[in-house]
C-alpha cells in the first residue's frame, strides 16, 4: 500500500493524480495506524514548518513517520516534506522530525532576487541514486519555496540547484529521499522520478 | 538558474474557451480542457484560467473544468475570476489548481489576501492587478491607477502602493495586467512592469500586449518580469510556445527548453 500522508499542509490532489497517471492508487491518510501498514510512503506538503509540525504531532503522524523510516520502507518527501524531515527549521524556529541530521534555512534575500523561488529550474545531481535515473541533461523541475533543506552531511545532498546560492534540492539517506521541487508538477520528468520511486527498494549505497 | 516562465492564458465562459483557435488534429477547439492538454504538451510552463462566466451556477461549471484540467496536465495552473472568499479559493484548490488569483475582491476586501495566505500559503495567492496609466496625482503618485470590474471602475488607488501593500498582506505572486496595452498586440507596458517588479520581492507575471516574441524579450529583460502571459499570439496559431522559447533562448534568456 502506497500511503500519502495528509497533515493538512496543502493540496494532495496532484500527487494522487500523478500516481494515477502511472496506474497506481495512492491511499491518502491522516491515520498513524494506516501509515503503519504502508509499504511505501509519500510525504508531500506546502505551508509553514511550525504549523505543519504541530499538526503532525497532534495526529500522531510524527511517530508514524519515524517508525516508517526505522522499518526501512521507501519514503519520498516533497517540498515542505523535504524540509521538516531535518532536525530544525528556521521557519517559525520549529523543532522538526530529525529523521536526517541538519537544518532548514531561509533562502538568502538579495537585490533583484525573487523570493519565493517560484518556477522551473535545473538540478545538478551529485549521486547515482536510483530514483533520479533516466532524467535527461537540461531537464527542469517546478519549485515554489522560500526555505531549503541543509543536511549536516554532504553525502546526504543528492542534487543542487541555483537561486542566488547553490542549495540542496534533492537530499536522501538510507530509505529516505526528498526533493525540494515538486515531481508531481514537473511534467514527464517529474513523473519519471515518481515512477522510479515506485520501484525503488529503499536501499542506497553512499 | 530560474527559467522565465511562458504562461498561456485561457478565458473561459460557461465552460468554453472564448477565443477562436486554429489548432489542427481535430481537437475540440473551444474546450479549455483539450486546450490545456495541447499547451501542456507544447511546452507551457504554467497555465492561467480566467472564469468570465456570467451565469449564476458558474462555480460548478468552472470547478468541473478545473477538475478535468488537473487530470490532464502535470504542470501548475491558476484560476482567477470571481474568487470572492475563502470557500471559492478552497473549491478551486481542492479541484486541483495550484494557485488562485484575486483581483477586484482583494481591493474591496484586502483581508482576503491575508486570510487566503494563512489558510493555503502565500504561494497559492496570486494578486491580479488591472492597471491604467493616469496623470500622477496625490492619490496616484506613480501615475498608475488600480481599476476593477474588468476595467470599468477606477478606484483612485495607486498601483505601486497596492502592489507593495499586497506583499505585506501575504500575496505570493503578482499578475500585472496593463489595461492600456491589453489586446493591442503592440507590446507589454514596460515602464509599469519594471516599476512594480523592482518594488516587490515576489515574482511578477507581465500581462497584456504581447504580439510578437520580441515583446516577451523586452518585458523579461527591460521590464524585469519573471514570467510572461500570452494569449492571442498562440491562440490564433501565429506562434508556438517552442518558437517563442527558441527565440528567447537565442537571446540568452533562460527558458525551459525540454519537456
Amino acid at each position: 500500500m502506497i500511503v500519502i500522508i495528509d497533515y493538512q499542509a496543502g493540496n494532495l490532489t496532484s500527487v494522487v493524480r500523478s500516481l494515477k497517471a502511472l496506474g497506481v492508487e495512492g491511499t491518502v491518510t491522516q491515520d498513524p495506524a494506516v501509515v503503519a501498514q504502508a509499504t511505501r510512503v509519500i510525504f508531500p506538503g506546502v505551508g509553514a514548518a511550525g504549523k505543519a509540525m504541530a499538526t503532525l504531532r497532534e495526529l500522531g503522524l510524527d511517530q508514524a513517520l519515524r517508525q516508517s523510516f526505522q522499518r526501512g520502507i521507501p519514503i519520498l518527501g516533497i517540498c515542505l516534506g523535504a524540509q521538516i524531515i531535518l532536525e530544525h527549521s528556521e521557519e517559525n524556529d520549529a523543532a522538526c522530525l530529525g529523521l536526517l541530521p541538519g537544518r532548514t534555512l531561509a533562502l538568502p534575500r538579495a537585490q533583484g532576487l525573487k523570493i519565493p523561488h517560484m518556477g522551473w529550474n535545473r538540478v545538478r545531481f551529485l549521486s547515482e541514486h536510483q530514483i533520479f535515473k533516466g532524467l535527461p541533461e537540461g531537464a527542469e523541475y517546478y519549485f515554489v519555496h522560500s526555505y531549503y533543506p541543509a543536511p549536516a552531511q554532504t553525502t546526504m545532498v543528492l542534487g543542487v540547484t541555483n537561486h542566488g546560492i547553490e542549495f540542496p534540492s534533492a537530499i536522501g539517506w538510507r530509505n529516505l529521499v526528498a526533493t525540494q521541487f515538486h515531481p508531481e508538477k514537473s511534467g514527464r520528468f517529474g513523473l519519471q522520478i515518481l515512477e522510479n520511486f515506485l520501484v525503488w527498494d529503499g536501499s542506497y549505497a553512499e | 538558474m530560474l527559467s522565465k516562465r511562458i504562461i498561456p492564458c485561457l478565458d473561459v465562459r460557461d465552460g468554453r474557451t472564448t477565443k477562436g483557435i486554429k489548432f489542427r488534429n481535430n481537437v475540440d477547439i473551444g474546450d479549455p480542457v483539450a486546450m490545456a492538454r495541447l499547451y501542456y504538451e507544447a511546452g507551457a510552463d504554467e497555465l492561467v484560467f480566467y472564469d468570465i462566466t456570467a451565469s449564476s451556477d458558474r462555480r460548478n461549471i468552472m470547478i468541473d473544468v478545473v477538475r478535468r484540467v488537473a487530470a490532464e496536465i502535470l504542470i501548475p495552473f491558476s484560476v482567477g475570476g470571481g474568487i470572492r472568499n475563502l470557500n471559492d479559493m478552497r473549491d478551486v484548490l481542492l479541484a486541483g489548481a495550484e494557485k488562485v488569483s484575486v483581483n477586484s475582491a482583494a481591493i474591496l476586501d484586502p483581508g482576503l489576501i491575508t486570510a487566503g495566505a494563512q489558510a493555503f500559503g502565500s504561494q497559492c495567492i496570486v494578486l491580479g492587478m488591472d492597471v491604467k496609466r493616469v496623470t500622477p496625482s496625490l492619490t496616484t503618485p506613480s501615475g498608475y491607477e488600480m481599476v476593477i470590474h474588468g476595467g470599468r471602475t477606477p478606484m483612485g488607488i495607486d498601483a505601486l502602493w497596492w502592489a507593495q501593500e499586497a506583499v505585506r498582506l501575504g500575496a505570493g505572486e503578482i499578475c500585472l495586467n496593463s489595461i492600456d496595452a491589453d489586446g493591442t498586440q503592440a507590446g507589454y507596458e514596460l515602464t509599469l512592469t519594471r516599476m512594480i517588479s523592482e518594488a516587490v520581492p515576489i515574482p511578477v507575471i507581465a500581462s497584456g500586449g504581447a504580439g510578437v516574441p520580441e515583446h516577451l524579450q523586452e518585458v523579461l529583460t527591460q521590464g524585469r518580469a519573471d514570467a510572461a502571459l500570452i494569449a492571442s499570439m498562440v491562440h490564433y496559431g501565429a506562434y508556438t510556445i517552442k518558437g517563442i522559447k527558441d527565440y528567447l533562448a537565442q537571446r540568452h534568456i533562460p527558458v525551459r527548453l525540454i519537456w
